[in-house]
Parts: C-alpha cells; structure tokens; sequence
C-alpha cells in the first residue's frame, strides 16, 4: 500500500492486555498542574523497567473538573492490576501529595477499585478528615482532606481501574534521523488529539525498539537488530539501504478502536509530509502474533484512507 | 394508581404511633388489610381505618393530609418510596429512614431524623430538638442520607450523628452538633451556644459566627478546595445555601475537651 508516496507495509502492531486507570489532576493553574502530573509520569515508558506506562491524555479546563479549576487528565497502565495499584499509591504520595496546589480525582468509574488517597490519608497523622458528597443521581464518592503547610490536599478515595491494551506501535523508517524525528512529531501531535490512549515514551517517541531475548541470559529484551540501521550488513535486517534512520510511537489504550484511531491518525499525518520528507515506510512491530492477542493490521486501520 | 392517602378524620388527643404506614410496610396489602392493621394509640390500639379515610391504592407514595403532631414515628425505618405528610409531624418523623423520601410541609416534634440510614428528609416549617439524633441507649445518630429544613430546629441538633448531610436554612439551638462523630451540618441562620460541645469529628457549616466556648480553637482563614465540591453536592436540594458564592473561611477545631479534631467553617463575606 502507498499513500502520498510513502509505503504502509503489510503487517500489524501486536498488544497486549493491561489494567488502567484514569486520575484527574487539578491545581491553582495549569503550570502547577503540569508539574504535578509530569512528575507523576516521569519513569513511566515502559512497564520492563518502570512498573508502569503513563502519560498525560488531556487538559482539562476549569469547568471538567470536580473542584472547578484547571487541570490534565492522567492514564496509567501496568501488565497486572497489584502493581498498578502500587504504582499509583507511590506516584499519589511523592509527586502530587508533595506539589503545591494539586488535588487529585478518579477520572474513569468502574466497579473495580484501586486506592486513590484511601491510604495516603494516613499521611494527615490523625488530622485527615473524610468527607463524603452525593450527586444529582444519589452517587456518593468519599474525599480526603489532608492537612499540608499550603493548606489542604484534597484526594478522592478511589479511581476505577479498567481492562486496557498497550504495545500499539508503527515504526517509521526514514532516509535520514532528522526526517524521522520530524515525521514522528508531526504523528504525535495528532495522536495527542484523539481521547483514551497515550504514547508514554519521551515526546511520544522510542528509539530504541526492542525485540525479545538477548544473547544474555539476564536480558528479557535487546535491541531490535532487524531495525538498527547501522548494522544493516552484519543482521537480517528489515531495512532497505536508504533507510538511515527508525522511530517508533508506542501507544497504551483503554479500548482497542481508539488505539487503532490513533495510529491511523498518526500514520496519515506522516503520510501529509509526503515522501519528499524522507520518510519511506511505515512498519509495526510484532511477535509472529504469537503473544499478544490483539493485532493491529496497518493495511486495515488505513484502508479507508488508501490513495 | 393513585397515591395511598391517609386522611385524619379529627384531632387527636394521644400520640398515634404510625410506623406501619409507610411504603415499605405497605407494599402488596390490600386497602382492607390496610384499614383493619391496628395502630398504637396511647396505651391502647385501634384501627387505622377508626383514625384515617382511607384513599387510593399506590403504597409507593403515601399522602397523609390534615396531619398533627400527634402522628409519631410517621415514616419509621421506610425503605423506598416517597411520603408527602400536608401539615405537622410528631417525633420521631424519619426515624430509622432507609431509603426513599419524606417531605413534612407543617413542623415536627423532637427525634427527626432520629437514626437514619439513607434518603431524604425533608420539613418546611421547624424542627424540634435532636434532629439527626440517636434514640436512647444508642451511641450513633443518624448515619447517613439528607436533611433539609426551611425553618429553624432546636437544640442538640446532630447529637452523635455518625455521617450524612443536615442543612437548615433558618437557626439552630444550643449544642448545635453535640458529641458529633462525623457527617456535616450546615445552619444558614445562626446557632445557641455550646456549639460543638464534645464533638469529635464532622462539619459544621455557619454563615453567623457562633458565641463559642473555650475549647474550641481557632485556626484561622482559608481558602479550601474542597468546599467547591460541598457546594456542588448541595446544589441539587435547593437551599439557601446554594447562594454561597465564596471558599474563604474561618475554621475552628474542637472539641479539645474531648481532643476531638472536628470542625466548624464560617463562610465569610464575598468582598
């Protein structure tokens, strides 16, 4: 498949199964928000070695938010639900229990729950006051009130954690880094548009693709060799000789249908550029589609917009 | 259907216990069950039918008209449905409220709400002492739903309350918020004394500053998040206090002869 030039090979992205969540950070104002939740992110590429994916999904202006000011909207994503809750309860307690001005509030509703602020309160030493508020539909949600030097951190208790995917992917294979680097901002920058899913890696973006397995026994993931343009003459490489350069985005999402949106929309963005940018392929990184049992097929999700 | 409707026939001299009519209680009899179930009257009985007319067949919204305060316990432990009672109350109006809603448009004696679990209650005239309350030898009130009243309420308002919401838009008497555990009230008028007497937790919400006593501390002026989300719960029941514009406070701690560490906010003034 060709469209403006670059070509879409046929193959697909394979993804896995992962529990999500969905937490809402609000703050005096959207840098202070901004703060909180990078921190709350930061070292959350990749669950091999951060425990959890995570990334910011949205802003939020004043009047999405429970407490009516400004915020963004977080999702975090782990293979398992015990580290997801883990993983939240310390993010919770080092990066946005310590920002000034921040609060924090489920943002997804589920019958599964995972501790928000119901341990962290305990940070209050005794002077933690819960507070239980009804909606218009008799829905109750407890919040805590703890008592900090800039007031009072505000938390709900809890936040829904849902099934999820993550390992959404497409490679982009350029003549050059620069044009890769290019191509891959101009897909994230319309990625960033669609809702329920983030790419977690630094500006949306890996260089370093793995494949699984290592010539070292400690090693669960190495180097994708087949994409390294450098050692094109000495591996089975995937790479034609003007390749000199390969990036991919990694998406996590709470559905399947948003995920495959957001590669479309990625894949067509890069695709605008033309093949004078430099880009020549589109590719996707897969298992033999042995391992993950969803399967993001680049012809089908792109399809429709086939020149 | 329409609406069961209980009519008293002529004022009483004795309390009536009226615990039995409610939706819960009534569900599925027949309007001859219904007219020969006997009430307590005094210290006797005598059948509903010899005190009310009867009307209508819908048990899942219940009518008394030409209420008094004899008529106690109207509304006990109810699990669903709506009551409306068109004139006063006795005590115990509420009491052991599970589920559903209750809407007194006259006043009601003392022990509204008295240890109600969920629901809404709701008087537009005034109230009298221990609204929300426990009932003896029970060491929780009210643990949880809503209560709104138009009118004033008396005193020991919230004693022992355990969680749930009491909004009341004129005043309150003395030991408002007496030995509170938890939950929240707010007075729009203006509350007796001994405020928070031996509270140990809970909200107490004022718009006048209370004449306090001296374990009660002050701890100063604050803007607090929190109360956005307060105010955004309260808005659906419609009160006063939806006309509160502001999330700057004054916050006293108390009871400290109790070390209790609950709390009363007065709203201050939009400048």
């Amino acid at each position: 498949m060709l469209i403006n030039g670059v070509q879409i090979d046929d193959t697909f992205a394979e993804a896995f199964n992962m529990r999500g969540t969905r937490v809402i950070i609000t703050a005096q104002n959207l840098k202070w928000a901004y703060h909180a939740a990078n921190a709350m992110t930061g070292f959350a590429t990749s669950v091999i070695g951060c425990g959890v994916e995570a990334g910011i999904e949205r802003e939020l202006s004043a009047d999405e938010t429970p407490d009516g000011r400004p915020g963004l909207s977080i999702l975090m994503f782990a293979m398992g639900s015990k580290v997801l809750m883990q993983q939240l309860e310390t993010r919770m307690g080092q990066c946005i229990l310590t920002c000034p001005t921040a609060a924090a509030f489920a943002g997804i509703e589920s019958e599964d729950r995972i501790n928000l602020g119901k341990n962290l309160r305990f940070f209050g030493d005794g002077y933690q006051t819960s507070k239980l508020f009804s909606n218009a539909n008799g829905m109750a949600k407890r919040y805590w009130r703890i008592p900090v030097m800039d007031g009072e951190f505000l938390c709900e208790e809890t936040t829904g954690m849902v099934r999820a995917i993550g390992g959404g992917n497409f490679l982009i294979l350029a003549t050059s880094q620069p044009a890769a680097l290019a191509a891959a901002e101009a897909a994230i920058e319309a990625m960033k548009l669609i809702p329920n899913v983030i790419m977690p890696f630094p500006g949306g973006v890996v260089r370093s693709g793995s494949k699984v397995g290592s010539k070292y026994k400690t090693m669960f993931a190495s180097t994708n060799d087949a994409f390294c343009p450098t050692l094109k003459g000495v591996t089975n490489t995937e790479l034609s000789p003007e390749i000199e350069s390969v990036m991919e985005i990694v998406i996590d999402g709470l559905n399947f249908e948003d995920i495959a949106e957001s590669m479309r929309v990625g894949i067509q963005a890069i695709c605008n550029l033309g093949e004078a940018s430099g880009v020549k392929r589109i590719s996707a990184g897969n298992y033999g589609g042995k391992l993950g049992p969803h399967h993001f097929k680049l012809h089908e999700i792109m399809g429709k917009k086939a020149v | 259907m329409n609406a069961l409707t209980f009519t008293l026939k002529k004022p009483l001299q004795l309390s009536l216990n009226c615990q039995l009519l409610n939706s819960t209680h009534l569900a599925d009899k027949s309007p001859s069950d219904i007219a020969s179930m006997l009430l307590h009257y005094g210290n006797s009985q005598c059948r509903v039918d010899e005190i009310f007319e009867i009307s209508g067949d819908d048990a899942q919204n219940i009518f008394f008209k030409n209420s008094s305060h004899k008529l106690d316990y109207l509304g006990a432990n109810m699990a669903s449905g709506n009551m409306v009672i068109e004139g006063d109350a006795g005590a115990y109006l509420g009491y052991n409220l599970k589920k559903g809603e209750i809407q007194c448009q006259g006043n009601t004696l003392a022990y509204a709400a008295c240890n109600m679990v969920s629901g809404l209650l709701t008087i537009k005239g005034n109230t009298g002492d221990f609204l929300g309350g426990a009932s003896a030898g029970l060491r929780k009130g009210m643990r949880g739903g809503t209560v709104i009243i138009k009118g004033n309420a008396g005193d020991r308002v919230g004693d022992q309350m355990r969680r749930g919401l009491i909004l009341i838009e004129g005043n309150a008497g003395d030991y408002c918020a007496s030995r509170m555990i938890a939950g929240t009230i707010g007075v729009f008028g203006s509350v007796g004394e001994y405020a928070c007497f031996n509270m140990k937790r809970g909200t107490l919400l004022l718009t006048k500053m209370p004449k306090l006593h001296m374990t009660i501390q002050d701890c100063g002026f604050h803007t607090l998040p929190f109360l956005s989300l307060m105010f955004k719960s309260f808005a659906q029941y419609k009160t006063k206090f939806s006309s509160i514009q502001t999330l700057r406070v004054q916050r006293f701690v108390g009871d400290a002869a109790c070390a209790g560490n609950g709390e009363i906010l007065l709203i201050l003034p939009t400048k």
